[in-house]
């Protein structure tokens, strides 16, 4: 047990009686934040709102929905973060369900003609993207189930597992939504690999997934089909489907090493960009701040994940260390792949670049997710061990 | 199968593996970041100047800015075509706040009919590019632009467009002459330079508008602009001027040009007017005409068909295209080239009998007087427009120099230097009939071009200008429809001029001239009536022309039949015979029943530009003198 503690470098249990030294420290105890996290994250949220405020149309309204929003995650985030990993795992199994139902939902109004519906919606009340909830709630369930498990899991807990992945992430590409999809399998199986699964089964599973790759190409939708063929030649289609592409490199290139400047860059101010707002962003940050701003804004992120990671690997228990493994993971993909895809190395998905890209969804989400990841660090000592 | 295991949890075990795995995460985590470095670094540095050079070519556009067109002008100044100023109302779309309540508000202000707001309604639906202007309505009138003028602040993205539109206040009487623009095509595209059309929506169709399109057009200005990606212009970077087109001060009067329209009085034919000494072509109607105004906009589908199926073919430019026979109208020119080949001279004489006959042919080929004219010398053959006279003379000459010298008077040519789309007519020759018909030339075939009948086909320009080199007494100036481009006068000059006519007796021409001169005022001239009371010495010719379809696929029907079968009347005419200012040429088709019927036209067409015309520029004495020789 010392041991642990040592590795874990767990803090002295707080008392009480709260000495004058130990009050500062306290008060982001008491409060279940981690204070360099939170300063990573405010920091890229406010970068964030001044290139918003540029790719908008230099729209102050824009900017300052966005800012509501974040204000309304990040209480949100601090909200999640008072709730003990404990709790959180009593919830696993619920949320989880209640997510399949609501997606079954979507599936059944979906079939009713209202197209590519991904929302579920009470007039006037509440409208409700069901998948979006998925991205925590299928890493939580599968973090659970395997917590329970003896680890490194095993051929018969990655069948469970299959199942527990398979089903929504098939609903969620039905709607379709290939990209949240994608994610949302992502940050399940980040749970898996985490969770030690054996070299042989991930090389076995990898050229299995690789065989059914034509599988998956067969049961996509055409406009699906026409972003990767779309990606692999984008002048093929320069005034269609190719047009953001083009755009975005070009933005991104003319930018430079240090820029066109704030509210310079001509490809989005003059509205060649298409989405330059939203999941395009990272034109704007790149044709107006260059290279410069570019890595900036990579290193913000690299460190949000390092200390995202540096938290996950203090949790004390599997299925708080798992989950908050796959978290930052997964928002590490949604970096790559959106930075990916604007810059042109990655087909076309709709994923937005993390609580800078416009969207209300996606950062109640992510700073959820940031929720989850600081109350299983912050609640650890209180653990019964 | 399944091993016995150990079924307490290793936390120890898993700790180790977790931070093993993240150890691994980080790597990958780095390493995708450096690809995504690598990338940037790719785009912003490697490739830095291929899209700075693209995103510059996104920004800046190049628009033309369309010349105005040049305006058209009547020799006394009198606007021919000008410029009027439509405007239409358009919507963006884009800008609109509610579509509906904006079209409701519309209709309320405007009476915009609710077929109008449908149709639009209906284009709106299709796809295109934003912040396009829609066309909502054209051609408002200024109670309409008032009234939105004063709603402006209601109608936000509801815009007036205001655009030139050529418009012709004489366009029925100048219709063929003048020509009119309309919407360039595609095939018109290719022809002219792109760049300098590129704003340009319209072009010179025909007549005048088309021959001298260059000149009216203009040079088209640049502006170039910073758009968006959608084409919306969000400021200027600077632009040239277009060059608009000059004006054209034209030859044509105005006044002579309505008197021929009005002369030919709704009949089928043409009237052109010359002035011999500058070649200045001062009416040329072709009548019926048609509205070219309605070609500016875009004639509908059912009125151009009304006009391409009429039978009087008012799409037709007779003056310059019509083929008719010249009928005795040839006799002075072939007099002429009797005179100069030595075959007659002015006194010798000839009996007529009342027909001709051919050497060793017993058919005989009749005068139009069938008892003949008895003793008739050169000045009594015109007068009298004898055909034995010049069956004799045409039997001597043979075609080869006939041809030729009627070709000297501009016939089988085109004969006007700047006339869009004129017509060769026919001139006979054996080379021609060769090639035509693979048959040699017959000598009766000659005696009947010698009458202006046969194959021998002329146009009413031709005749006009080949009386005017006779009455030039041989000189030639080409015939013009411009008399200045811009401020410039058009050359007299032209490279193209054919050459002079020359007699050996330069008195000659005043005997073929005096033999015109009896058409009008002798006793027995054909055309004595239409002379009578003459108040300055005029010369001319009577023609009477065997009729000839226009068109192979013209349709008739029993009613026009007989009518159309009647002879064309054809005139031509210079005045005064001392000092030619006027040359006419008239042709009625099917006005049946003897010359006379072109003559009293091509006498007004004298009286009025020698008599009734407010010359401005001749001096009461001179007038006065004219005054004494009627």
């Amino acid at each position: 047990m010392a041991m642990v503690d040592v590795l874990l470098r767990r803090p002295h249990p707080v008392k009480p009686t709260a000495s004058g030294m130990s009050r500062k420290r306290s008060l982001w105890e008491r409060i279940h934040l981690d204070p360099w996290l939170l300063g990573l994250l405010l920091a890229l949220m406010s970068a964030g709102l001044v290139v918003l405020y540029s790719a908008g149309g230099q729209s102050m309204h824009i900017v300052i929905a966005q800012a509501i929003r974040f204000g309304v995650a990040l209480a949100g985030m601090v909200i999640i973060a008072q709730f003990s990993p404990a709790t959180l795992l009593r919830w696993a199994l619920p949320a989880y369900l209640v997510g399949m139902l609501m997606l079954l939902a979507v599936e059944i109004m979906g079939d009713m003609g209202m197209g590519a519906q991904r929302w579920l919606e009470i007039p006037g009340v509440v409208r409700f993207q069901p998948s979006e909830m998925m991205k925590l709630a299928v890493p939580m369930m599968v973090a659970a189930w395997l917590s329970r498990r003896e680890l490194p899991p095993r051929w018969q807990d990655l069948l469970v597992c299959a199942l527990l992945i398979g089903a929504p992430v098939l609903l969620i590409a039905r709607q379709p939504d290939l990209g949240t999809s994608l994610l949302v399998a992502m940050a399940a199986v980040f749970v898996i690999l985490l969770a030690g699964l054996s070299w042989r089964i991930i090389g076995v599973l990898a050229a299995l997934a690789a065989a059914a790759l034509p599988l998956l190409w067969m049961n996509m939708h055409d406009y699906q089909r026409q972003r990767v063929l779309t990606f692999l030649s984008p002048e093929s289609d320069p005034l269609g489907a190719g047009w953001n592409i083009i755009q975005s490199t070009t933005a991104i290139g003319s930018g430079g090493v240090w820029g066109k400047g704030w509210l310079q860059g001509t490809q989005s101010q003059l509205e060649f960009l298409p989405e330059s707002h939203t999941d395009f962003i990272v034109a704007v940050l790149g044709e107006e701040f260059g290279m410069i701003g570019m890595l900036a804004f990579l290193v913000l992120y690299l460190l949000i994940v390092c200390r995202g990671l540096w938290l996950a690997g203090a949790a004390q228990e599997s299925f708080g260390r798992l989950l908050a493994g796959s978290i930052i993971l997964t928002f590490f993909i949604y970096v790559f792949v959106n930075i990916g895809m604007v810059s042109g190395i990655l087909p076309v998905v709709g994923v937005p670049l993390p609580l800078v890209s416009y969207g209300g969804t996606s950062s109640v989400t992510l700073l959820a997710g940031f929720g989850i990841l600081m109350a299983i660090h912050s609640h650890r000592r209180l653990l019964p061990r | 199968m399944r091993q016995p295991r150990d079924t307490l949890k290793n936390p120890q075990q898993e700790l180790r593996i977790f931070r093993l795995r993240s150890l691994l995460a980080v790597v990958i985590v780095l390493l995708l970041s450096g690809l995504l470095a690598g990338r940037l670094f790719y785009l912003q540095v490697v490739q830095h100047e291929k899209y700075s050079t693209r995103s510059e070519k996104n920004r800046v556009r190049v628009e033309p800015l369309p010349p105005t067109r040049g305006l058209i002008y009547d020799r006394n100044g009198e606007l021919l075509a000008e410029n009027r100023p439509t405007y239409n109302l358009t919507l963006v779309r884009e800008r609109v706040d509610d579509l509906d309540a904006t079209l409701a508000l519309l209709v309320d202000l405007l009476d915009l009919p609710a077929d109008q707001v449908e149709a639009f309604r209906e284009r709106s639906r299709q796809r295109q590019r934003p912040y396009q202007p829609a066309l909502l309505m054209s051609d408002l009138d200024e109670e309409q632009i008032a009234r939105l003028a004063v709603n402006r602040h209601r109608l936000p993205g509801v815009e007036v467009e205001a655009q030139l539109l050529r418009y012709y206040p004489d366009a029925e009487a100048m219709s063929h002459v003048l020509g009119y623009v309309g919407r360039i095509n595609t095939e018109e595209l290719q022809r002219v330079d792109a760049g300098n059309y590129a704003g340009t929506h319209f072009i010179g169709k025909t007549g005048v508008e088309r021959f001298y399109e260059d000149t009216l057009h203009g040079q088209a200005g640049l502006r170039k602009v910073e758009t968006n990606a959608r084409g919306r212009v969000l400021r200027e970077l600077g632009h040239t001027d277009p060059v608009p087109g000059e004006n054209l001060t034209l030859t044509l009067d105005k006044g002579l040009q309505h008197l021929a329209v009005d002369l030919l009085d709704g009949r089928r034919g043409s009237i052109v007017a010359i002035a011999p000494q500058t070649g200045e072509i001062l009416a040329m109607a072709s009548v019926p005409g048609f509205d070219t105004n309605q070609f500016v906009t875009g004639i509908d589908v059912a009125s151009y068909r009304a006009l391409q199926q009429d039978i009087d073919l008012p799409l037709f430019n007779r003056a310059i295209r019509g083929s008719y026979p010249a009928g005795s109208t040839i006799k002075p020119f072939m007099a002429i080239t009797g005179l100069r080949d030595g075959e007659i001279t002015p006194d010798e004489v000839i009996y007529d009998p009342g027909y001709y006959q051919l050497p060793n042919d017993s058919r005989r080929y009749r005068n139009w007087l069938r008892w003949g004219h008895g003793r008739v010398d050169l000045e009594r053959a015109l007068e009298v427009s004898n055909n034995t006279y010049f069956y004799s003379l045409a039997h001597e000459l043979g075609i080869d120099r006939i041809h030729d010298s009627l070709a000297q008077f501009g016939f089988g040519t085109r004969v006007a230097a700047d006339v869009y789309g004129q017509g060769t007519g026919l001139l006979p020759s054996r080379d021609w009939k060769r090639a035509r018909f693979d048959q040699p030339w017959y000598p009766g075939e000659t005696l009947s071009v010698g009458i202006g009948q046969g194959y021998l086909q002329i146009t009413p320009l031709q005749l006009a200008s080949a009386t005017a080199v006779l009455a030039n007494r041989g000189d030639w100036v080409k015939p013009r429809l411009v008399r200045e481009t811009g401020d410039v006068p058009m050359p007299l000059d032209l490279d193209d001029t054919p050459p002079d006519v020359e007699l050996e007796h330069a008195e000659w021409w005043e005997r073929v001239v005096s033999g015109m001169e009896q058409v009008l005022s002798g006793n027995e001239g054909t055309a004595r009536r239409a002379g009578a009371g003459l108040e300055y010495r005029m010369a001319g010719k009577s023609g009477t022309a065997q009729v000839f379809s226009l068109g192979q696929d013209q349709r008739y029907n029993a009613d026009e039949l007989k009518e159309r079968l009647r002879d064309h009347a054809l005139f031509m005419a210079f005045a005064p015979v001392e000092d030619p200012q006027i040359a006419v040429s008239v042709i009625i088709e099917n006005a049946g029943g003897g010359s006379s019927h072109a003559a009293a036209p091509a006498r007004a067409m004298t009286d009025y530009w020698l008599l009734e015309r407010d010359h401005g520029e001749i001096p009461p004495e001179e007038e006065a003198d004219i005054e004494g020789e009627g």
